[in-house]
């Protein structure tokens, strides 16, 4: 029962698969922004609307057409919703439900209303993971996306000599699984017989523990920094190539260096990459998760089981027994998401 | 056209939300039958035949299943490793709670067992005839698996501690094995002295071997009498434990290195790990994970507290239980009554297995075995000394499976910051206490 509850969380768990191909085709991303705008002005819109208001009283005839279309509709769209509504909504709702209740080793399930809510509300466990993965939020995304961009201009500029390797290269780590990578980084961050302890031998000196208390949470900044650089990179690289080259010409003529070039097409053109990625990665930094609960069992000390609110919840049920409070937690956990991704996009949509 | 949309997925959503209710109503009320069924119909259920499910990860109870068919060929047992530890017991709560997919028996630690008879959620095994068992087991196991009259599992293996030594690495410093946690301290100050690169041990902070130190001290923090239960890590015997340890960590006398990771295998095979303080079912996973080091090891009795006393404590040890929810609670029974005693019990400790059973323990031939790893020493009496020296009256808490998830969160520290065990014990107590309470336990009230 608790894997039902925790399909929300893993269904948009960092970026997944499916999300960035269509942020990959070129005009993608402009064609979002000017749809939500110009949807009032919609001619299909338009059209639906004036039908529905100038319409007569129906006919007993139109209104039997009416409902035969209604449920020619349903029949393209009923097999979407039935999955949408299993695998997506009902999900979202057992843990709604779920989250009204207290489950106890004595006493049993009983109905408790929000309690839940004030608790999570008021409990330091949770808001301590909150302000770790909201330190590494404003620290690690800024740095992931500038590495990301500075790769994705350099080979954009068309200078770079073996472009082709080096975007590959770049993205390859996007390939290995986080569980994969946080293993590989684990290995090398070993004092005692991984590459920090061989490169301590091999100098005779004493780098500090990655793993210990204060650096861990650098560390993992640095191993989802690895994997998730080039991903950024793609994005970028694939809007900037979509930036028709003679804009470029033009600025050349009227005298524009390489750098009046990035300020003031490049980056502007790119503008909804950027928010998209910033969104993507505000996401993946509130559902650290894969990282932490791989490096926990070399640090066990450092990462404790309320590191991250996502293994917060995890311990809370799978080692708690609170599938309850684990559901109250997961959801404020996805609101306060949510709406941090919205105010981001929001204002990043505003200036463009 | 909006607003539209939204009703409809609203109104999508609340049926949805609605089949979900029933569906959590239905799975909520699989109700159980009693469980007063005498011997007779055990030995009916055997004539009858039928399938017994059972999940558990030890490796020895392949061979007692095929034998438990061969004897009774009706009879088909279907063994499933449903995860190690925890993760078997999180998928054992969750069958229990959705009523349905329960195992017929369930290999349960004896740590883990409280949180399953606390819920009732166990038969007892007294109605089959279990109370007969009484002296068939040594008395640490099986103080842990009864209740009063009631038989909540009987015990399939132990672990009495016993200290295990690299005499390679002491005989080369010149070291004395030590007999007290005194001369430990000292020996690991030697050994680290003469080569910075050695440990005494590893120890990045165990609930289980941390508790099972306190045991061994005399400290009784979990006392538990129905729900109510009291928490005191401040007795004197965990306060002997903090004693000592404290100088091992200040003095960083022990490596960072977690148990079971291959930086572990890969000390305890080179020598910079010197000694283990564990469960006496510790050769198997020596002579498979350390089999490099084979003969460098011995094994010698833990070191006391006292000098001249023999305590003992245990460490580890599972039983095998029936949940409630099991379909056929006889051959269950019987299943479990085979493996655990008799010839079932003895062809796993020829196995492997460290014994729970009294006859076991003392049998000439398990006390004549000599260990190849081990030099052909004859580890056995050593572990079997143990077993009848383990201290009395211990219990754990009937949470303990979520109280150990979160000893690196408080004891942890004492680990890697300045923050004194002491300190960090009193943390993990009012971690316990709060969840206790919260639970619907009366903690330290």
């Amino acid at each position: 029962m608790p894997h039902v509850l925790f399909t929300p969380v893993l269904t948009l768990t960092t970026v997944s698969a499916p999300t960035p191909l269509h942020t990959l085709l070129p005009h993608s991303t402009p064609r979002l922004r000017t749809r939500s705008v110009t949807d009032a002005r919609n001619p299909a819109m338009t059209l639906l609307s004036t039908r529905a208001t100038a319409a007569p009283p129906p006919r007993p005839r139109a209104r039997f057409r009416l409902r035969k279309e209604a449920l020619v509709g349903w029949g393209f769209a009923g097999p979407f919703v039935a999955v949408f509504g299993l695998v997506f909504l009902a999900p979202i709702g057992y843990a709604l439900y779920l989250s009204l209740f207290q489950d106890r080793l004595i006493g049993g399930t009983s109905f408790v209303g929000l309690d839940n809510y004030g608790k999570a509300l008021t409990d330091p466990r949770f808001w301590e993971g909150l302000t770790r993965v909201g330190l590494f939020l404003l620290i690690q995304v800024p740095v992931m996306l500038g590495v990301a961009l500075l790769v994705a201009l350099a080979i954009d500029s068309g200078r770079l000599y073996g472009r082709t390797f080096f975007r590959v290269s770049i993205f390859l780590p996007y390939a290995v699984p986080a569980v994969v990578a946080s293993l590989i980084w684990g290995f090398m961050y070993g004092t005692r017989f991984g590459l920090v302890g061989n490169v301590n031998d091999a100098f005779g000196i004493s780098l500090p523990d990655p793993l210990s208390p204060s650096l861990v949470l650098a560390a993992i900044g640095n191993i989802v920094t690895w994997e998730f650089v080039g991903y950024n990179m793609l994005i970028f690289y694939a809007a900037l190539k979509v930036v028709p080259r003679s804009l470029y010409e033009a600025a050349a003529i009227d005298g524009a260096g390489e750098w009046r070039v990035v300020t003031s097409i490049k980056l502007p053109a790119i503008r909804s990459a950027l928010v998209i990625a910033t969104i993507f990665s505000i996401i993946g930094s509130f559902q650290l998760f894969n990282e932490p609960s791989i490096l926990q069992k070399l640090a066990p000390n450092a990462i404790t089981s309320d590191f991250t609110p996502n293994l917060y919840t995890y311990s809370l049920s799978f080692s708690g027994q609170q599938h309850n409070y684990a559901a109250t937690v997961a959801i404020v956990m996805g609101v306060l998401t949510a709406i941090i991704a919205y105010a981001v996009q929001l204002r990043g949509m505003r200036k463009g | 056209m909006r607003t539209h949309i939204t009703r409809r997925l609203l109104g999508a959503l609340a049926v949805v939300s609605t089949l979900a209710l029933t569906a959590t109503a239905c799975g909520s009320d699989a109700s159980d039958g009693g469980g007063d069924s005498g011997p007779k119909d055990v030995a009916a259920a055997l004539e009858k035949g039928g399938k017994v499910t059972v999940w558990a990860w030890e490796p020895t109870l392949k061979k007692v299943a095929e034998d438990f068919e061969k004897k009774y060929p009706k009879v088909d047992v279907e063994l499933v490793n449903a995860g190690t530890g925890d993760k078997q017991y999180t998928a054992l709560q969750n069958a229990m709670a959705a009523g349905s997919g329960a195992p017929d028996v369930a290999q349960v630690e004896y740590y883990a067992l409280g949180q399953f008879t606390i819920g009732k959620s166990v038969e007892d095994l007294a109605s089959y005839g279990a109370q007969k068992y009484g002296t068939t087991f040594t008395s640490g196991p099986w103080n842990a698996v009864t209740e009063d009259k009631a038989v909540y599992a009987l015990p399939m293996d132990s672990g009495p501690m016993a200290f295990f030594y690299n005499k390679k690495v002491f005989d080369k410093h010149g070291i004395k094995v030590p007999t007290t946690w005194d001369e430990y301290v000292e020996a690991a100050r030697a050994l680290h002295k003469a080569d910075p690169k050695i440990f005494i041990t590893n120890d990045t902070g165990d609930a289980g071997a941390t508790t099972s130190l306190i045991w061994q001290a005399g400290g009784r923090p979990y006392r538990t009498d129905g729900t109510d239960v009291t928490i005191d890590f401040g007795d004197e015997g965990t306060r002997k434990y903090t004693a000592t340890w404290q100088k091992l960590l200040d003095e960083k006398l022990v490596a960072p290195i977690s148990s079971w990771s291959d930086a572990w295998y890969k000390g305890l095979a080179d020598g910079s790990l010197a000694t283990l303080s564990i469960g006496a079912w510790m050769p198997a996973n020596l002579t498979s994970g350390v089999a490099s080091a084979s003969g460098d090891w011995r094994v010698a009795p833990l070191p006391q507290w006292t000098k001249g006393d023999k305590t003992s404590a245990e460490n580890g040890g599972s039983s095998l239980a029936v949940p409630k929810a099991a379909k056929n609670k006889e051959l269950a029974y019987a299943f479990t009554e085979f493996a655990t005693t008799g010839a079932g019990a003895s062809a796993r400790v020829t196995a492997g297995a460290f014994p729970a059973t009294r006859a076991d323990l003392e049998s000439k031939a398990f006390l004549d075995t000599a260990f190849p790893y081990f030099g052909g020493q004859q580890a056995n009496r050593i572990f079997a000394e143990s077993a009848r020296n383990v201290g009395e009256d211990w219990s754990y808490l009937p949470y303990q499976v979520y109280a150990n998830s979160i000893f690196n969160d408080t004891v942890g520290k004492a680990y890697v910051s300045p923050t004194t065990l002491t300190d960090g014990l009193k943390q993990w107590q009012e971690a316990g206490v709060t969840y206790g309470n919260d639970q619907g336990f009366t903690v330290n009230k």
